[in-house]
């Protein structure tokens, strides 16, 4: 079954904190969500064979699109091109009442008090060593310990199985892939510059492109 | 200006309550509002300010005090809808921005000089 929750596209804005009503402070994560348009409504009886909506966020110069993405934004009665597009799945209700050209805000999708899943992608922290990477211990700084601090130590054992187990963790890429923070609460929304207030940190550099959904696990 | 400043500036005017001038070494005494339960009441701490850390509605100020003989510090967030005031008693001169050394300091030792008339002195300019 496929995770059928209504979400918005937005661009993460930066961190700050606000009050909860029982004077506590909230960090939370700003997220613009929106204004985005449906693209394209997808349907199980339509060719695409599932219900989904197709969301723009952003505008693009006509010259930095092809004709196609062009004339895709057109048909919605976009006039601008779209910058960034983004699928959601969604139940068979959301699609009845969405259709090609709508505009969405914060404000028509969540609630303040809500909970919800954001997804980004994660700052890129480059080729990182298995401490950083897989959270290893290292090595003790003294004992004689030489130019092995941040070592992972032995990655096997010998001749038998004579290979390093699939899975092993070893030092790689790390971040810039896909994360999901799931039931983050929505704090508040400012339906006038369609912001949306997250509490805690959803996942991306600031000016990333993140999809906030409604929490699948509600 | 960037969106997240904004908002923050924004929040800074929004308040209620007047900006106070709180410098390290002051002396104040800030009312809290605690809520128990149904009931809430202001609570009034009293102390030396030895630390501030700016940063627009994300201020806070760390307010040192000596009760029954223990050290307490509580940190505050000036723009916090539960501070109702912060009343400057008294100012001192201090040659730092950060006062983390009167918590090695006890009794005659932990004093600081006042500057007198700092009242007069603010209405001046």
């Amino acid at each position: 079954m496929a995770n059928e929750s209504m979400g918005l596209v937005g661009r993460k804005l930066g961190m700050t904190q606000i009050y909860s009503e029982d004077g506590h402070v909230q960090p939370c994560t700003v997220v613009q969500c929106g204004p985005n348009t449906v693209l394209q409504v997808k349907t199980t009886d339509g060719r695409d064979g599932y219900n989904a909506l197709q969301l723009g966020f952003g505008e693009q110069k006509p010259q930095r699109l092809t004709k196609a993405e062009l004339g895709h934004s057109k048909k919605a009665g976009v006039e601008h091109g779209v910058r960034y597009i983004r699928e959601v799945r969604v139940d068979a209700d959301t699609v009845a009442n969405n259709e090609p050209g709508k505009t969405l805000g914060p404000a028509d999708v969540f609630t303040p008090g809500e909970t919800v899943d954001a997804t980004g992608i994660s700052k890129g922290k480059g080729f990182a060593g298995v401490m950083k990477r897989h959270n290893f211990q290292g090595f003790i700084r003294s004992h004689g310990t030489h130019e092995f601090f941040r070592h992972g130590g032995s990655i096997g054992c010998r001749l038998t199985p004579g290979r390093v187990a699939k899975g092993k963790k070893m030092p790689g890429h790390m971040g810039a892939r896909q994360v999901t923070v799931q039931n983050m609460e929505v704090a508040k929304i400012d339906a006038e510059r369609n912001l949306l207030y997250v509490v805690g940190g959803v996942p991306g550099a600031t000016g990333s492109i993140v999809t906030i959904r409604k929490a699948v696990k509600a | 200006m960037n969106l997240i400043q904004q908002l923050e500036s924004e929040m800074l005017s929004n308040r209620d309550r007047e900006d106070v001038d709180v410098r390290a070494g002051d002396t104040v005494r800030v009312h809290v509002r605690i809520r128990e339960g149904e009931k809430t009441r202001v609570q009034v701490f009293e102390g030396a300010v030895i630390r501030i850390r700016k940063g627009g509605p994300r201020t806070t100020i760390t307010v040192r005090k000596i009760s029954n003989g223990v050290g307490v510090e509580r940190i505050f967030p000036t723009q916090s809808p539960d501070l109702t005031r912060i009343e400057v008693i008294g100012r001192h001169k201090v040659r730092r921005a950060k006062l983390h050394f009167l918590r090695s300091r006890r009794g005659k030792s932990a004093r600081l000089k006042p500057i007198r008339d700092f009242k007069r002195k603010k209405s001046k300019n």
